[in-house]
């Protein structure tokens, strides 16, 4: 028999299909959960990170950054009316959306690393879903009491002090859901202007709606779907699966020292007789806790957030029955099997697997540095226009029109000068440009904007060819220097 | 009352009520409506009835119910219309004092002008000119300096606001090309003759086997008062510069028989009857535009 059998073998029947995510009945509504009180280490660690994430989350779109008069003074900012993104010194423009795709591959980079690493730590600790669950249970806890006056409240027939708990709760998710969820509208209109028009109902219709969809939304995740979300709806926990390996550590029972579990007067016995007795007394205080409803000493799961709360809970229980702590803790399978051989347990941190995550990481990061500080701020875009493809005109020359859109990604306003080459005795004229002393075209465009303009070039019939000659036009930044240059065909009959 | 009793027997397999209908021995399981499907049925019901008394809805002999609310689409969109139209009002002041000289000569002007323009000239122009203004046989190619009324941004403004030979319009470009062939002037052979020659201005092959100098003859007896003795042709009269290899009907010698012979004289409307003064200024802005303003 394999161990998760053996350990299955040992549950009472009853509890089999409790809480089982892979061999429930397909269309069973899922039983409510109703997590215990803890405290201890991890549950300190989740409530700092909590404290520090929603800290950032709501200073960040009050940080200012100075990008001169003409573009906005907000650090972080989604502009999507003018559909430029700001992060501090940068700025995106819509055509560089590459970056977006290259921090997802990074982020998704990163999960894979962590995972490796120490399992599912963004899942317990820093997911928003973990995140608001934990805060939406502590105002249930405040209203409603612990677990067991929960589960008495949620049997109970209905009464005045039913009603009135349970509108508070509501009321103070409602608050919590508007506060928190609600706040993202922050990150895409400037958050000190739309504080105030909120503050005053003069905000902007769009704004409303969407702190309404938003409210909506981290109320029922948060409030009612909660651990659904994880085990139904997020994606993650299967790629996990299929990414960690034995090696990786994970919120572990350690089923080496917890077998055969025995309750504590039956455990004292056996230890007096000699008998093998396990340190886990079967108290259920790791299901307890549990904001899953899983059961840990089952072995690793899909359920399973790792969050550590039951490592805290049976932490607790050791303590009373003055056991060694860490019976659930963050560990590997293979050092199960490691100590069940009698071997030390070892903790491989640096793998081929974590270093070929780490070496990625480094090389798409790089990558993207590379593309970022070597990026222009002119931008050149052409299209040949193709009514008329080309025009004769009388002194036996062929004039082609071409649609230049400049690009300034300046701050202020920037001056480029334009010249064409690859067709012999060109010449170029623009009614949008001005003519430069040394017959190069002068084209002004805004700060942080782009300009469209018709370039019309003029050449001798013998110049231009109807399969068409390669010509090239190249602006010049007057102030900064920056060059580029754009290719297309000269067309003659 | 047998059928009373019946609806509340249980079927031992489902454990499901049955609705007394029986057949042949075979019973109808008894599966009501969802409740939450039953009260969203409710409650569209509800919502319709508060819908025909705050909106229109009952079509009514001549007419219809106007609802409490007194909504129209129609008053909607006259309001919208409006509203653009006190948009545009505001943005467009600065194109409604400027001369066409001063629209190039100011850059933000520039760009609205030619915006404005653009889409004046799809929606009014391009039918005849061509999406790009590169024209075809008989309408003019906008983009190449063979201009017969001048290419300057007042040639052009004059041009589009009175058209030409429409002599609705008092101001309109008039000129007529007499139908040499038709009016009996020239005999077909001398029209032969001038047609030929009338190639070799544009440095075109003449037609073999035809006087090229008879040609020339006729053309200095009959032609050269409109077109010149070079035959460059005259702007003040709107005659084609012949030398320039670009002709409006075509260059061909064929072409150029039948234009001797019957004329063309085509009309361009005169758009002032049409087009409000921003638009008309907005076009010629655009056209001169288009590569060969002169």
């Amino acid at each position: 028999m394999s161990e998760a059998a053996i350990r299955k073998s040992q549950l009472p029947a009853e509890e089999d299909h409790r809480e089982d995510y892979d061999e429930g009945p397909l269309y069973a509504s899922a039983a409510k959960i109703y997590p215990q009180k803890v405290w201890g280490t991890f549950r300190r660690l989740k409530w700092g990170l909590l404290i520090v994430c929603l800290a950032a989350y709501y200073i960040l779109p009050f940080v200012r950054w100075d990008r001169g008069p003409n573009e906005p003074h907000q650090a972080i900012l989604i502009d999507l009316a003018h559909s430029r993104f700001y992060w501090f010194f940068i700025e995106i423009w819509p055509q560089e959306v590459y970056y977006f795709t290259g921090i997802l591959v990074l982020a998704a980079l990163a999960l894979f690393l962590s995972n490796a690493l120490f399992g599912r730590v963004w899942c317990g600790y820093f997911c928003p879903q973990t995140a608001w669950t934990d805060l939406f249970l502590w105002v249930e806890r405040m209203v409603e009491g612990d677990r067991r006056d929960r589960m008495k409240l949620d049997a109970a027939p209905w009464s005045a002090g039913k009603l009135g708990k349970r509108a508070a709760k509501h009321a103070l998710w409602l608050l919590v859901a508007l506060a928190t969820g609600g706040a993202f509208a922050l990150y895409f209109a400037d958050a000190p202007t739309l504080l105030r028009g909120l503050a005053t109902l003069q905000a902007p219709t769009v704004a409303y709606v969407w702190i309404g969809i938003l409210t909506f939304t981290t109320y029922a995740l948060a409030g009612f779907m909660r651990e659904q979300v994880c085990v139904y709806m997020c994606p993650w926990p299967r790629i996990q699966a299929a990414l960690t390996d034995s090696e990786a550590l994970n919120v572990t029972y350690r089923v080496d020292r917890g077998e055969p579990r025995l309750s504590l007067k039956e455990a004292a016995r056996a230890r007096v007789a000699g008998r093998p007795a396990g340190d886990c007394v079967d108290c259920g205080q790791c299901v307890a806790v549990c904001p899953m409803g899983v059961d840990i000493r089952k072995g690793l799961q899909l359920g399973c957030i790792q969050c550590g709360l039951c490592i805290d809970a049976c932490d607790t229980v050791m303590k009373k029955i003055h056991r060694p702590i860490r019976l659930i803790s963050y560990d590997t399978d293979e050092n199960i099997k490691r100590r069940e051989r009698g071997e030390k347990a070892v903790y491989k941190l640096i793998r081929p697997r974590t270093i070929f995550y780490a070496v990625v990481i480094a090389a798409v990061g790089s990558l993207m540095l590379y593309k970022l500080t070597t990026r222009q701020n002119l931008g050149l875009s052409v299209l040949h226009v193709r009514a008329p493809m080309y025009t004769a005109t009388p002194n036996d020359a062929v004039r082609n029109g071409y649609t230049l859109r400049f690009a300034n990604k300046w701050g202020e306003p920037h001056h480029y000068a334009l010249t064409v080459d690859g067709v012999a005795g060109a010449s170029i004229k623009s009614e949008e440009a001005d003519k430069l002393p040394d017959g190069r075209l002068e084209v002004d465009v805004d700060p942080d904007a782009t300009a469209e303009v018709q370039l019309y070039v003029t050449a001798p019939r013998s110049s231009a060819s109807a399969a068409g000659v390669a010509i090239v036009m190249t602006a010049t930044d007057l102030q900064s220097g920056e060059t580029v240059s754009v290719a297309d065909h000269f067309f003659g009959p | 009352m047998a059928t009373t009793e019946s609806h509340h027997e249980v079927d031992p397999v489902t454990g499901q009520t049955l609705t007394g209908h029986r057949w042949d021995g075979i019973g109808e399981l008894n599966t009501p409506l969802p409740r939450w499907w039953l009260m969203i049925f409710y409650a569209c019901i509800v919502f319709a009835v508060g819908y025909w008394i705050l909106y229109p809805a009952w079509p009514l002999i001549g007419g219809f119910s106007h609802g409490v609310l007194g909504q129209s689409s129609r008053a909607d969109v006259a309001a919208d219309l409006d509203a653009i139209k006190k948009v545009r009002a505001q943005t467009e002041a600065g194109l409604k004092d400027a001369t066409v000289q001063q629209i190039v000569a100011d850059k933000k002007l520039l760009a609205l002008a030619l915006a404005h323009g653009k889409a004046a000239f799809l929606a009014n122009c391009a039918p005849c000119h061509g999406a790009g203004g590169q024209g075809g046989k008989g309408y003019r190619n906008l983009t190449n300096e063979d201009w017969l009324w001048g290419g300057a941004l007042d040639d052009i403004q004059q041009t589009i606001a009175h058209g030409i030979r429409d002599y609705a319009d008092t101001d309109t470009r008039q000129s007529t090309m007499p139908a040499f062939g038709a009016m009996g002037v020239l005999k077909p052979e001398e029209i032969r003759q001038v047609a030929s020659y009338v190639r070799t201005l544009s440095k075109l092959a003449p037609e073999p086997g035809v006087d090229v100098q008879a040609g020339k003859k006729i053309f200095a007896d009959n032609c050269a008062v409109c077109h010149g003795d070079d035959g460059k042709g005259m702007r003040s009269v709107g005659s084609a510069n012949l030398t320039d290899g670009l002709q409006l009907y075509g260059g061909d010698f064929k072409d150029l028989i039948q234009t001797i012979t019957y004329a063309r004289n085509s009309t361009m409307p005169a758009w002032g009857a049409k087009l409000d003064p921003v638009t008309i200024k907005t076009l010629a802005v655009y056209v001169h535009s288009l590569g060969a303003g002169q």
